[in-house]
């Protein structure tokens, strides 16, 4: 009964984001672009989702990229290899389907990025032409520049502060991408909700399919608690297992940039219970 | 047996039915603690005498696996206790569980022929005592393990009929595996039901017995995803699945304002406490928040179930907002009483029609409308009709939707040739076949929602002719000799 997964490897790509391997062989023979896992830390801890970013299956880890926002997500960016994770389950949600022709955009914002680059490659491997564009708020949070260029025919990288790349927000970069390369037939954003709400407004009247992938709060992630529901189309979806790619065209982003605030007060109380946790434990060893 | 009860059935008729032991409802309406101790042995003796010793015992019909009631209350009788829950676990592999959680008034209770002009004998508090005394007593031993020997069977769902499955799978020599896709076992009887009326404690003593028959619990498996049923016969060398996935994909009403902040299903309410502790935030990390006030929409247990985990989560007032009348809510009766002792108030014959928010987009009413009840439907049910003009607002800032499940359709979507309805129910005959040969479902998978026991009886069948099916695979396989292979 009990299950216990690996932490085989464990680097910080930025101070805040962690890429960990994790030892987890169901997950990998099946895994897909587009797959996420939920994932449980410790007994008391809080099931979150993470999408699969990639996945060995002969050697049976996935590979996981993680910002630390909160509670559970610092606490697993502060695990070390050797250390375990409690639960992982999965591959949980659609995959993103692969079609291997045409022009595509592939638009990271983030830890998104973390999220799109398994499409990304997936789509160049099939043999779409891919051109990606990353951005992060500033020089050090840009992640995996260099993988995405690897299946990608063009990359443009944007920073808010303008540290590295060009200044400004992915829409900027882009806006021009759409207007040099008229040929490219659909965008794939993943990133925070209202950038991909603000991708979404400037390719619609395009007419351009855009998709998105939903970071609903999840609980079990299979569609048993309803909590992930997003309205599309004006119908109720669960994310979990509808999703978590949607068309951004028909997403109602308002209401889920509301939902996904519906616990912020009692996050912070939980990380700050955690910030003293660390704190404490960091005396206690010294 | 016979003979130890030395009472004439004129003197047993004159004794009342015994009361069990509660928590007063002022000290259990905040905490989580068990509200029915059930009986001590004395209340459990007197019980047991009232008891007719019926020749052709009507109360054993009534249950739906058919325990040996009359026999286990003699042995309760000669205070043979450990005797006595034997004789129930002949028949049901989760006595502690029954005996607080099946609806004994309209099963084992509602048969025993003294409730035609008395009060039928307490019989789930009974059974409840004999499973109490034995786990009070340290006398929990660890069953004789069988000698696995036989095929691999794979059991999808580790629910009350998978677990019942698995028990006589494993007593009949098979090795069985059951997959769960939680990280921890149970169904409904770990995320739905509260601790308030089944323990914890309790429940991870009754699956560890079937464990230790042999059964093994693989959890965080979501079959259908992680593995499919194709991949379990021919990856994994399983000669047989038995399908017990429940009925766990929540119904929401369909009216406007169901997104608010605020509103939950009560699938995510119950699993964010029952599995997820919540209610021990922070020092457990998932949160959950309940307003002031609560409506809950809903008459049947997981209704009553989640109205009064409000209460227990700090709820000053919680109102159960259901359409038909008292009398019609399919929710244990004993249940029902408790919460209103527990002061929870009653909406009957109401619908909500809209759920309100704020500028914040969080919920600060409900409005509902009153009901009619008209003729009678093909179910004997008077059909709910709306009154015109009678709307009326109950500010609440939480909702949570009881109104019922469905079956999650992973595995059907992922399993060429397994038959399912248009609800996605899947299709068994009796012996819980289904149209793929060596698949087996049942429970609220095959059933669509019902009954611990009823899901529990489905696991039994279902493990009788999984049994069968495998004999006769052997039997074509090796034409001599096989009937006397150590197997069954
Ligand atoms: C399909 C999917 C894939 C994701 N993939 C990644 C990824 O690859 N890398 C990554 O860093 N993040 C990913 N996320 C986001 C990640 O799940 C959240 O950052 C994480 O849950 C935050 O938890 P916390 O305790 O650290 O922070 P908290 O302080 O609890 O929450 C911070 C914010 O995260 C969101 N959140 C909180 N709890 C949950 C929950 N149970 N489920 C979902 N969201 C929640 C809320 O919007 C909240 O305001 C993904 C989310 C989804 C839905
Ligand atoms: C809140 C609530 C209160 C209730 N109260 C009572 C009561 O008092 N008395 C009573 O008799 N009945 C009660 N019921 C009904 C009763 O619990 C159910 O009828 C019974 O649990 C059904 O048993 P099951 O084994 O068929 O399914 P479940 O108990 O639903 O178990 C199914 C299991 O399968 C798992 N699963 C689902 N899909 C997969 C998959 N693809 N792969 C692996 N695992 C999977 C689920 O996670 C779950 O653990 C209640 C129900 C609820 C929701
Ligand atoms: S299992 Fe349930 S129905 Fe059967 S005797 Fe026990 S309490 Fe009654
Ligand atoms: S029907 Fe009632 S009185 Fe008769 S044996 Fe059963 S429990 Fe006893
Ligand atoms: S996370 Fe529970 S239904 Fe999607």
């Amino acid at each position: 009964m009990e299950s216990r997964f690996p932490i085989l490897a464990k680097t910080m790509l930025a101070p805040t984001i962690a890429r960990v391997i994790v030892g987890a062989p169901l997950v990998a023979r099946k895994a897909r672009a587009g797959n996420f896992i939920i994932v449980r830390v410790t007994e008391a801890g809080e099931r979150i989702p993470l999408t699969i970013v990639d996945a060995d299956p002969a050697g049976g880890t996935i590979t996981l990229i993680v910002q630390a926002v909160g509670k559970t997500t610092k606490l697993l960016c502060a695990l070390q290899q050797g250390d375990v994770l409690r639960d992982v389950v999965g591959p949980l949600g659609n995959p993103t389907p692969i079609v291997g022709c045409g022009i595509v955009a592939c638009v990271g914002g983030g830890v998104g990025t973390a999220e799109l680059y398994p499409i990304a490659r997936a789509l160049h491997q099939a043999g779409t032409i891919v051109h990606a564009i990353i951005g992060a708020r500033t020089r050090e949070l840009v992640i995996l520049e260099r993988e995405m260029a690897a299946c990608s025919t063009s990359l443009a990288v944007t920073t808010d502060d303008g540290s590295y790349g060009r200044r400004g927000v992915v829409t900027d970069a882009l806006g021009d991408l759409l207007a040099g390369t008229p040929e490219v037939g659909a965008v794939y954003a993943i990133g925070p909700l209202v950038m991909m709400k603000a991708v979404v407004d400037l390719v619609r009247p395009l007419g351009l399919a855009t998709y998105v992938s939903l970071n609903a709060i999840m609980v079990d992630g299979t569609g048993m608690c309803g909590g992930c529901r997003v309205t599309v189309n004006g119908q109720m979806k669960f994310a979990c297992v509808d999703g978590p790619e949607f068309d951004g065209t028909a997403v109602d982003f308002d209401e889920l940039i509301v939902r996904n605030r519906s616990y912020a007060d009692l996050e912070r109380i939980g990380d700050q219970r955690l910030t003293c946790e660390l704190a404490s434990a960091g005396t206690e060893t010294r | 047996m016979t003979g130890v009860n030395t009472l004439r059935p004129a003197e047993r008729l004159k004794i009342p039915r015994q009361q069990a032991i509660e928590r007063p409802p002022e000290e259990r309406c905040r905490t989580f603690q068990e509200v029915s101790l059930g009986f001590d042995e004395e209340r459990a003796l007197v019980e047991a005498s009232r008891c007719l010793e019926c020749k052709d015992a009507a109360c054993v019909k009534g249950c739906p696996v058919n325990v040996d009631i009359r026999g286990f209350i003699e042995l309760l009788l000669a205070r043979d206790h450990l005797g006595a829950i034997n004789r129930i676990r002949e028949a049901n592999a989760l006595p502690a569980v029954c005996g607080r959680v099946c609806p004994q008034e309209t099963q084992c209770e509602l048969m025993c022929v003294l409730g035609k002009k008395y009060t039928p004998i307490a019989i789930g508090k009974l059974e409840r005592f004999a499973a109490d005394y034995e786990i009070r007593h340290g006398l929990l031993l660890p069953p004789p393990r069988a000698q696995p020997g036989g095929e691999q069977v794979a059991i999808v769902g580790s629910g009350p009929s998978g677990l019942a499955c698995a028990a006589d799978l494993a007593r009949l020599g098979y090795r069985v595996t059951i997959f769960e896709a939680l990280h921890a076992p149970g169904g409904v009887l770990r995320y739905g039901i509260p601790e308030f009326r089944l323990p914890r404690e309790v429940l991870d003593l009754e699956i560890q017995r079937i464990e230790a028959l042999g059964v093994e619990i693989v959890t965080n498996v979501v079959v259908g995803k992680t593995a499919t049923i194709d991949e379990l016969f021919e990856e994994w060398r399983f000669a047989a699945v038995y399908l017990a996935t429940g009925a766990g994909t929540p119904h929401f009403m369909g009216i406007p304002g169901e997104n608010l902040v605020g509103v939950y299903s009560a699938n995510e309410f119950l699993t964010r406490v029952n599995l997820m502790q919540a209610h021990r935030f922070p020092d457990f990390d998932t949160p959950i928040k309940v307003g002031r006030t609560v409506a809950v929409i809903g008459g049947g247990n997981t209704a009553v179930d989640a109205v009064r985990t409000a209460r227990r989560l700090g709820a000053q007032q919680a109102y159960l907002i259901y359409r038909r009348s008292r009398d019609e809510m399919p929710a244990r009766r004993e249940e029902i009483l408790h919460a209103e002792e527990e002061g929870v108030r009653f909406i009957l014959l109401t619908t909500p029609i809209r759920i309100l928010g704020g500028p914040d987009n969080r919920v600060c009413g409900i409005e509902c409308q009153r009901i009619a009840l008209g003729e009678p439907d093909m179910t004997g049910r008077r059909t709910p009709m709306p009154i015109p003009g009678s709307e009326f607002i109950l500010p609440v800032q939480t909702v949570i939707e009881a109104i019922g499940a469905r079956v999650n359709p992973i595995i059907q979507t992922t399993t060429p040739g397994l038959e399912s309805d248009a609800r996605g129910t899947v299709v068994t005959d009796e012996t819980k076949r289904t149209s793929r040969p060596g698949v087996f479902a049942g429970g609220d998978l095959a059933r669509g929602g019902a009954t611990v026991i009823l899901a529990m009886r489905d696991g039994r069948v279902a493990a009788a002719s999984i049994d069968e099916y495998l004999r006769a695979r052997r039997q074509a396989a090796h034409p001599v000799g096989a009937a006397a292979g150590n197997v069954g």
